[in-house]
């Protein structure tokens, strides 16, 4: 397997954002149908700005530091912005991530815009949010 | 920091006896074993000596032993070479589902090829019930492969009661030793096996050096052709280096043999035993008393094997993981999913194997470090969030 890069492995060691919030404005919790991993991901929205966001995953190196990348990266973001982050960018923001882990950032863009989509559901406003395309899901043999 | 590598299933460190007797066969004795002078006949002796003390560790003759480069050649060897060469008894192979890709890869192959293909179950500590091989075979069947023991969950089989039913048979019966040889008594007279595979890296030997065992008078058909060597049945020059250090690893392993299992299995129960009184819902995969002295193979609730891994590695701790994040295919180990672990349970499993310099402080600074790697983790898992709060409604 190719290694993590240092950015990767920083935020894995030590991930920022790690919790929960208690009565979060939005909670989206999303799975990985390729390895099983799963990600949850909390925001509190003020103003139409989110103001917090905590995670908690079940995964790998690559989906723990997508996760605390994902969270520092729609902080003080608003809705609109947030909405426009994808798995590449957080990738990117990581300094890359090894070609078979790629899935593990489109996990992180799902769990933000599945929190986003509750967001909207529990305004009651109709929810603008479509979930990405099942892009770097490849099934390999073994 | 101290380091612990706990990860010798997937190789072992060559003895330095073992690379001492390989370095004269670099340089001064450098020479080809098909040559008839002198210097290949030195080389050539070199590599009958270490037939010899290959063929001592599991009970064969000396002509039984034919090199190869590796565990997975071997394994490649034996069942292409043996349904190919007696397929005129039949074209039906029996397998468990638990053996290693380079059993079941070739097992495919052949089966495109017109063969039919049996994989037998293992029930959930990974034992192969010999009552199901002797239930599968047909008046096709003309090869039954069953590997000694597990190299995933240790789990060690019945094979001389299946070489029994294969022997009454007339069934040839292949048996992948590479995970076993080295670290438990491997006899090919009481296992009553045709064929044997072992690999030297596997217990103290290089890379690069394995051996299949072939019983007297059985047929199998070469798939390394166009020389001579190995009595024509794998050509190639001989690995004349590596097959010294195999048979001095062979040598030291017969020597030590009495030893590894009885210094390893207390460690072994020691590392099980203190997770199990320091770390909440995990379990052990496979048997708990028939299995290899150096395997644990636990599975930690709520957490996943990649983590886990690369924060013990941060500690110096060296282990694998059947964790699908780990593998390349994303896939959890096919071993753990025949023996019913589920798929979430096998993303939270490590695999450690313990060698013969592991010392009770290594383990118990094992001990001291996981249990907080996986508080840790479980600590940022929604599984385990979801979990603690079902149980506290209840
Ligand atoms: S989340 Fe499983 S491989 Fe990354």
């Amino acid at each position: 397997m190719e290694q993590y890069s240092s950015k990767v492995m920083e935020h894995f060691a030590h991930p920022h954002n790690v919790g929960e919030i208690e009565n979060a404005d939005g909670v989206g919790t999303v799975g990985n149908p390729v390895c099983g991993d799963v990600m949850r991901l909390y925001i509190k929205v003020d103003n139409n700005t989110i103001t917090d966001a905590k995670f908690k995953t079940f995964g790998c190196g690559a989906a723990i530091a997508t996760s605390s990348m994902v969270t520092d990266l729609v902080k003080g973001k608003t809705i609109d912005d947030a909405l426009k982050i994808s798995n590449a960018a957080v990738a990117e923001a990581l300094g890359g991530l090894p070609k078979v882990k790629m899935h593990c950032s489109v996990l992180a863009e799902e769990a933000l815009k599945s929190a986003l989509d509750d967001y909207y559901k529990k305004k009651g406003i109709p929810s603008p949010v479509k979930m990405p395309a099942e892009t770097g899901h490849e099934h390999e043999g073994e | 920091m101290r380091k612990v590598y706990l990860d010798h299933a997937a190789t072992t460190p060559a003895h330095p006896k073992v690379v001492e007797a390989m370095m004269p066969f670099f340089t001064a004795k450098f020479g080809n074993p098909s040559n008839l002078h002198d210097v290949g006949r030195e080389a050539k002796n070199a590599v009958e000596e270490a037939r010899s003390k290959t063929a001592a560790l599991i009970g064969s003759k000396p002509e039984e032993i034919f090199f190869t480069s590796s565990g997975t050649e071997s394994n490649n060897f034996a069942i292409k070479g043996l349904a190919q060469a007696n397929s005129q008894k039949g074209k039906h192979i029996i397998v468990s589902q638990v053996e290693h890709f380079s059993v079941l890869h070739p097992v495919k192959t052949l089966e495109k090829a017109g063969f039919a293909v049996t994989a037998v179950p293992p029930s959930r500590e990974g034992l192969v019930d010999p009552a199901h091989i002797s239930k599968a075979i047909t008046k096709e069947t003309v090869l039954v492969s069953v590997m000694h023991a597990n190299n995933e969950i240790g789990t060690i089989q019945p094979i001389a009661e299946i070489g029994k039913i294969t022997r009454e048979k007339g069934i040839l019966f292949h048996t992948d030793a590479v995970a076993s040889v080295g670290w438990i008594p491997v006899d090919v007279q009481a296992l009553g096996v045709d064929a044997l595979s072992l690999s030297g890296h596997q217990f103290y030997g290089p890379k690069g050096a394995a051996a299949l065992y072939v019983r007297k008078g059985v047929r199998i058909k070469p798939q390394i052709e166009g020389g001579v060597q190995e009595d024509g049945r794998r050509g190639g020059t001989e690995n004349v280096p590596a097959i010294v250090g195999l048979g001095k690893a062979a040598e030291i392993a017969a020597a030590d043999m009495g030893n590894r299992a009885a210094s390893l299995t207390p460690l072994r129960d020691r590392l099980l035993a203190g997770l199990k009184q320091r770390v909440p819902d995990m379990f052990l995969n496979g048997h708990p008393e028939r299995r290899l002295p150096h395997n644990v193979n636990v599975s930690f609730l709520y957490v996943e094997g990649e983590s886990m891994l690369l924060f013990l590695n941060m500690e110096g701790i060296y282990v694998s993981s059947g964790s699908a994040c780990t593998s390349r295919s994303l896939k959890s180990s096919h071993v753990l999913s025949c023996i019913g672990t589920d798929a979430a349970a096998a993303n939270g499993t490590l695999l450690m194997t313990l060698g013969t310099g592991t010392s009770a402080e290594d383990v118990d600074y094992v001990l001291e470090k996981l249990p907080p790697i996986v508080e840790r983790l479980r600590s940022m898992s929604p599984l385990y969030e979801d979990v603690v709060k079902s149980r506290k409604k209840t």
